[in-house]
């Protein structure tokens, strides 16, 4: 980030971000994930690589999991954002996969799970949907949910890389919620 | 990263006159290429031109039973689509094979079609590179380019095209839509990327300013059996070392109609004429599809590190036409 900003260079946009709404003028170089842990100083989306490489930054944009350090936020505008602090929703109970991420021990450093529990919550939705992985088989009627093993899991995970190898777990801890 | 305008046209008519308008601008779609070489400093635009807005996000069946889809529609929207699934499987089964889930939601048809090479070199501004800056040398050709081109490249440049997408859209027969200053026109898909020659810094033969509007599948590969396989480094989430798309007809155990198009080998999806030719009319048995795959890929020229990809693509396409052709009747 070089150039002074200057005018035409910056943006007003509104954003809802785990159901409260924020407007903000932003760079338009600023990608997402330095809005969320800069601007608004919610640090639990991570960065890893910085470029789709890792799955780190995945956070929920209108209930699809997207990379969020790969998403300018003034193409954002009206978005209504989901990230791990908001997975919960208002009450103080974790999402079910929080709590199953904890009971099977789904981690070491913890770096990647944001993302791992963001990706996962994205990733039921698209297989309830109706969306086929690599994996899913040519005879696999298209259009009904598609039934989770633990290969489809892995390949639909495979955006989400776990520098502790705790892969395993993780998909423990997933089939736990299914 | 310089400082950066953005507008955000409502219609393809705008975005094309935003375009003259902001010179050095650059479309951004699902920005997963534009913004990561954004930050790499490869890409210097003044003034990105947001498509996000425009009408280009739907699916429609056209009367000849030929399916049009928009350039914003989303790979996994895309490779999902129950009527891609059915009648041109080869094309969902190469989005799927390609990037990660979280990538697949935010990419385009478009920007997919447009994905600049993955070559390190390009990436990297402290090295020599053609395509990045004309003139400077090619940093691969005497360096590391295990993952390189085998066939059509250059003494000027020898990367590859990273699309799964692009590989069965052009096996398929599909043909590209385009916006441009002039009106619209059409190219074939397998015609749409070019070979490097003296001019790597053109990876495809779109004119400066004009849109990607949408692709068409056609209805003359409707409904046949096709495919797609990948050979990569690791199971999931990787560029193609080679891949293939398939579509195969057969009739009385004769091949009546084929496609063939490699991945990972070239500048551009390489269509397979040479094998289709010898193919067509051909009993679809084992052996004329080994004939058949070698006349093409005689025509390799290996470099120092990349061999392998030869006997690789050979062997990717002999599995997915064995598996497509029907089993002979039973004498
Ligand atoms: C880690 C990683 C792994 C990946 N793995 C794979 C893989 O295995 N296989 C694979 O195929 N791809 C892979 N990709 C690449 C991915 O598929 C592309 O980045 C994506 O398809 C680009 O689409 P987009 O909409 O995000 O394009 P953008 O980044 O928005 O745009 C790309 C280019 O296209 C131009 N453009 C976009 N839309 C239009 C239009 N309608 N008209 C004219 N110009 C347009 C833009 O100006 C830009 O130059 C990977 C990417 C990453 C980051
Ligand atoms: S192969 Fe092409 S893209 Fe790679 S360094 Fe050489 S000129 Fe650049
Ligand atoms: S930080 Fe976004 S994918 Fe790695
Ligand atoms: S728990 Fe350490 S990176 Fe996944």
């Amino acid at each position: 980030m070089t150039s002074e900003p200057r005018p035409g260079h910056h943006s007003e946009i509104t954003l809802r971000v785990n159901g409260k709404p924020h407007t903000l003028r932003v760079d338009h170089r600023r990608v997402l994930l330095d809005l969320l842990r800069e601007d608004l100083d919610l640090t639990g989306s991570k960065k890893g690589c910085d470029h789709g490489q890792c799955g780190a930054c995945t956070v929920l944009v209108d209930g699809r999991r997207l990379n969020s350090c790969l998403l300018l936020a003034v193409t954002l505008d009206g978005s209504e954002i989901t990230t791990v602090e908001g997975l919960g929703g208002d009450g103080e109970e974790p999402h079910p996969l929080q709590r199953a991420f904890l009971d099977r021990d789904a981690f070491q450093c913890g770096y990647c799970t944001p993302g791992q529990l963001c990706s996962a919550v994205g990733m039921l939705a698209e297989a309830a949907a109706g969306h086929p992985s690599h994996v899913t088989g040519p005879e696999t009627p298209a259009g009904p949910p598609v039934p989770l093993d633990r290969t489809e899991i892995r390949e639909r995970m495979s955006g989400n890389l776990c520098r502790c190898g705790a892969y395993p777990r993780i998909v423990d801890a997933i089939e736990d919620v299914i | 990263m310089d400082a950066l305008g953005y507008v955000r046209p409502g219609s393809v008519q705008e975005a094309v006159e935003a375009y003259a308008a902001h010179p050095g601008a650059r479309y951004l779609a699902g920005g997963t290429n534009l913004v990561d070489l954004l930050k790499l400093g490869v890409e210097k635009p003044t003034t990105l031109i947001d498509l996000g807005r425009l009408p280009l996000d739907g699916t429609e069946e056209l009367p000849d039973g030929s399916l049009r889809v928009g350039a914003t529609v989303r790979n996994s929207d895309l490779a999902a689509d129950p009527r891609v699934r059915t009648r041109w499987p080869a094309l969902s089964q190469a989005l799927l094979a390609g990037a990660s889930a979280q990538l697949r939601n935010a990419a385009t048809t478009g920007g997919n079609l447009l994905q600049r090479t993955r070559c390190p070199y390009f990436q990297d501004l402290d090295k020599p590179c053609n395509k990045r800056e004309p003139g400077s040398g090619c940093g691969a050709r005497d360096g590391v380019h295990r993952d390189h081109a085998v066939l059509g490249h250059s003494a000027q440049c020898i990367a590859t095209n990273p699309s799964d997408m692009a590989v069965a859209l052009a096996a398929l027969d599909a043909q590209v839509e385009l916006y441009g200053p002039d009106g619209p026109r059409r190219l074939p898909a397998a015609e749409f990327h070019r070979l490097p020659g003296e001019h790597p810094e053109r990876d495809t033969w779109i004119r400066p300013g004009e849109l990607i509007t949408g692709i068409v599948l056609p209805a003359a590969t409707a409904g046949l059996p096709s495919a797609y396989r990948k050979a990569r480094d690791r199971a999931s989430y990787a560029f193609a070392l080679a891949s293939v798309a398939v579509v195969l007809r057969v009739g009385d155990g004769v091949v009546a109609q084929v496609g063939i198009a490699y991945g990972g080998l070239a500048h551009r999806p390489w269509r397979a004429r040479h094998t289709e030719l010898a193919l067509q009319g051909a009993a679809a048995t084992p052996a004329a599809f080994e004939g058949a795959v070698a006349l093409e890929l005689a025509h390799a020229e290996p470099l120092r590190d990349n061999a392998y990809k030869v006997s690789l693509a050979r062997n990717l396409a002999l599995d997915v036409l064995n598996r497509l052709a029907p089993a002979p009747a039973p004498a």
